[in-house]
């Protein structure tokens, strides 16, 4: 990985063809993890995901904001340790707002079409992270950090 | 799963499970040719081997350090040794295990065998793995065919075999090793034939030796050499070898002897047995529908072939690969010793006499126009040499390897290195120029008046001093490079000394005790004329490491020769002309010194592109260089001018370490490198001084900056910045 322009293309690719993303979050400083679908905008600055307000990462988001999210192609075989690829995203949470909504559904439904049900749910909340740096582990032990422009 | 498949067996359809020469030799057996008893140990076994014990992702992940197309070859022989070295330290699970010896007592008990290699879906038109991999001459019970067996297996990530993938392209990742146990037919002559000479299509090709084939495959002896004419069959031409000995095999293995003063009057083959090898060539050839590559022996009047496999063609225009130049790195034991001579006695001698001879000359005192042809003459020296050590050097540097994979056969160490702690603790010019400086740095630490007077740009303080400072600077006063003058040179190694004298002294000889237990314990694996031969190849393994380090001093000092003539004359073309000659090439620098009309073309320096985001390095991987652990701040050397500023404890970060950049290794605490490699000056340095080391760390001066933190894990090949 020589450029950002390099990483940003593995990112791309990456998120492309991942659907599963594993969430982070923290309530009373006791970590929590969760498995989200999730859409990355083109220009990689914020991660979208559909969860219901009642569910446990929520409430810890209401709470405390910073997230970590991890993304990655593993296959569960024994090639994974050369072959497979894990970015972590570091950022802030934060719903949607109504103005935007529209453009981020319409984004998040093209990746996961199945889920149109779920997030046009009255109970259900789009969320954004919006990521400061990736990290990008690659051939086992590489790790690559891409920090993002404010 | 199909294990072991015989000869007479094998059908059109294995060829996947048992690879080309199982499926050629099964062909020709069932041609009714003379073709040895065989077995073939499938593909399939080595797949359940290599994963069952998790080997196969091993291996992955030793080549998945970095991009294999940018390994560079010393980086793959050490990927192949560690490769090797596991397979060596891993034993084929008992359930296995027992039905290859199970069928090889029941086939070949007590019979000498030869183990080859099979390797499915490598050979074909367009490449030809032929001698890249290993085979095994003269193997007996059942015990040391299955080592030899891991070892052919092994031998499918054999540093030639990788180098040549990489060339082609080739994935490796579904890679696959079926191995030939053949019954070992005892020869009186032996050899190649060529169906079709690949130089002339009208034409076929004998070669034959007296004894074994190998001393003929693998180089250490000179065949007579027939070419027939292809639709008679007449010979065009003999060439006669200059006939010394032939290989013959002994209770275990083979080694070359003496021929009889008959044997070196006649060749080794008359008239009617070159018909008879031309005909079997012809056979082959009719059975495949291509001209053949075959191996043949004769025992008594039997004609045996031993194997078979198409003549790798390229269409005209193609480019011709490189594989020549991988097996010449693989040299035996005879070749390197007179390669040592050559080197030792005639090239090294000469390079400094070079050296020296173009030290008498001082290229300032030239007019414009001698300059211009003195830097062309110094610039075909310095390429003339560069040459040669392309040629002799590096060839040479197999010394180390090949005393390496002795080792590691015989003592089975878990550290595949550890035969490098054995090498180390010589002469080296590089270590004899800082134990000067170290003596110096120690008197300045005990007298703190030396330090005051030095600090204060004094001079002849103390006798003593100024006596040991100035054999130095006769010797080695051209350390700093880029600065011409003697004063300033003084000047620069004063500061290096006061920032050496800042800290302890270094520990030397702390390995001597270990090294001489690591020795006898090697040497204990002996007995008698072997161990005087291990003995002789440790030897030969000492100077060839020695040499990796001082052959880049000797050429160091001829490039510093033809760099002070260029500098000098991109001095006078700015004075002259009042233009930055930073970016001029040598021809152009000539042109403009003998014409003070011409106007020089410039090179570009590339600018690297520039993103809003920020990529930074956090873990970067190289191969483990030299074991330990470091932290500390990095000195990131871009320029010869940064070594100036090189502080006591900091971590030496650069692109590779030059000769001319080792005396500020003792100062450091730990090294990173993005030329990878164990027997690279950089690592071997490091290892004679006990620093934490990686190497082979790709773009490692542009991701680390001066000042970052730094981690080198030489443990496991991993740099942490931050």
């Amino acid at each position: 990985m020589k450029s950002a322009w390099e990483m940003r293309k593995a990112l791309k690719d990456l998120f492309n063809a991942q659907h599963l993303g594993v969430l982070a979050t923290q309530g009373g400083g006791q970590p929590y993890s969760s498995l989200v679908a999730f859409a990355a905008t083109d220009d990689l600055k914020y991660l979208v995901f559909a969860t219901t307000r009642a569910t446990r990462k929520y409430a810890n988001l209401s709470s405390e904001s910073r997230v970590a999210m991890l993304i990655d192609n593993r296959t569960n075989q024994d090639s994974d340790f050369h072959n497979a690829m894990a970015v972590t995203a570091m950022g802030t949470a934060e719903e949607v707002k109504d103005s935007e909504k529209d453009q981020l559904v319409k984004r998040y439904l093209a990746k996961h079409p199945y889920l149109e049900g779920f997030v046009t749910a009255p109970t259900c909340a789009l969320l954004k992270v919006r990521v400061d740096k990736y990290y990008l582990v690659s051939r086992f032990q590489n790790v690559m950090e891409l920090h993002l422009k404010p | 799963m199909k294990s072991i498949v015989y000869l007479h067996e094998i059908a059109d359809e294995d060829r996947e499970r048992v690879g080309g020469k199982s499926l050629a030799l099964a062909a020709m057996a069932r041609d009714r040719m003379n073709v040895p008893d065989a077995a073939c140990i499938t593909a399939e076994v080595y797949t359940d081997y290599v994963t069952t014990t998790g080997l196969s992702e091993r291996i992955l992940l030793e080549l998945g350090r970095k991009d294999f197309e940018e390994m560079r070859w010393e980086e793959m022989w050490d990927a192949s040794l560690r490769i090797r070295n596991m397979f060596l330290n891993t034993p084929i699970p008992i359930r296995l295990s027992a039905i290859l010896r199970d069928a090889i007592e029941g086939r070949f008990k007590g019979k000498a065998v030869v183990i080859r290699s099979s390797a499915p879906g490598e050979d074909s038109a367009r490449a030809s793995f032929a001698g890249l991999h290993e085979s095994y001459v003269n193997v007996t019970g059942t015990d040391s065919i299955m080592e030899h067996i891991r070892l052919v297996w092994a031998s499918l990530w054999s540093d030639a075999a990788l180098l040549y993938r990489q060339e082609l392209g080739l994935n490796f990742e579904k890679s696959t090793m079926a191995v030939l146990v053949q019954e070992m037919v005892v020869g009186g002559e032996s050899g190649v034939a060529f169906g079709q000479n690949p130089n002339d299509e009208s034409q076929a090709v004998i070669e034959a030796v007296y004894g074994l084939n190998q001393g003929l495959v693998d180089g250490t002896v000179e065949p007579d050499r027939w070419i027939l004419d292809r639709k008679t069959g007449e010979i065009i031409s003999h060439s006669p070898a200059h006939r010394e000995k032939a290989i013959l095999p002994t209770p275990e293995g083979v080694r070359p002897e003496p021929l009889t003063s008959t044997e070196v009057d006649t060749p080794p083959l008359d008239g009617k047995r070159i018909q008879k090898v031309f005909d079997l060539a012809l056979g082959a050839e009719r059975l495949f529908g291509a001209p053949q590559d075959v191996e043949w022996t004769f025992s008594r009047d039997l004609l045996y072939v031993l194997q078979s496999r198409p003549i790798t063609t390229r269409r005209t225009g193609e480019p011709t690969d490189n594989r020549a130049w991988y097996l010449s790195l693989r040299r035996s034991f005879q070749n390197l010793k007179t390669l040592r001579r050559r080197i030792e006695k005639e090239l090294i001698p000469a390079m400094v006499e070079e050296a020296q001879s173009l030290s008498r000359q001082d290229a300032a005192k030239l007019p414009d126009m001698e300059l211009a042809a003195e830097i062309a003459r110094r610039s075909q020296i310095h390429e003339r040499w560069v040459k040669i050590y392309w040629s002799d050097f590096i060839p040479f540097a197999h010394g180390a390897r090949l005393f390496g994979q002795v080792y590691n056969d015989t003592v089975r160490p878990t550290d595949p290195y550890e035969f490098i702690d054995l090498l180390g603790s010589t002469n080296m010019a590089s270590l004899e120029r800082n134990r000067m400086l170290e003596e110096m740095a120690g008197m300045i630490r005990e007298n703190p008046r030396f330090a005051e007077s030095l600090r204060n740009q004094k001079k002849d303080f103390d006798p003593g001093f100024t006596k040991v400072l100035g054999e130095f600077m006769e010797r080695f006063g051209d350390l700093f490079q880029g600065l011409a003058q003697s004063t300033k040179q003084r000047e620069a190694i004063c500061r290096l000394l006061l920032e050496m004298a800042s800290r302890a002294p270094t520990d030397e000889g702390r390995r001597s005790k270990d090294v001489e237990a690591l020795k006898n314990n090697f040497l204990s694996h002996f007995e008698g004329e072997q161990k005087g031969e291990a003995a002789e190849l440790l030897d030969l393994g000492r100077a060839s490491y020695r040499l990796r380090d001082d052959d880049n001093i000797y050429l160091g000092r001829i490039e510093r020769q033809m760099l002070a003539a260029i500098d000098e004359g991109r001095r006078r073309i700015e004075n002259r002309d009042a233009l930055d000659a930073k970016h001029i090439s040598t021809k152009e620098l000539v042109k403009t010194l003998e014409d003070p009309s011409y106007v020089p073309k410039r090179y570009h320096t590339a600018k690297r592109a520039t993103s809003d985001d920020e990529l930074k390095a956090r873990q970067l991987v190289g191969q483990p260089a030299g074991p330990g652990i470091a932290k500390g701040k990095a000195r990131v050397i871009l320029d010869p001018s940064d070594l100036f500023d090189f502080k006591s404890k900091e971590i030496l970060v650069c692109d590779a370490v030059e000769p001319q950049m080792t005396f500020v290794v003792p100062l450091s605490a730990g090294i990173v490198e993005r030329r990878g490699g164990m027997l690279i000056h950089g690592a071997i340095i490091a290892r004679e001084y006990g620093l934490p080391c990686v190497t082979g760390v790709p773009n490692a001066t542009s991701l680390i900056h001066t000042g970052d933190e730094v981690t080198v894990d030489g443990y496991l090949g991993i740099v942490v910045v931050g």
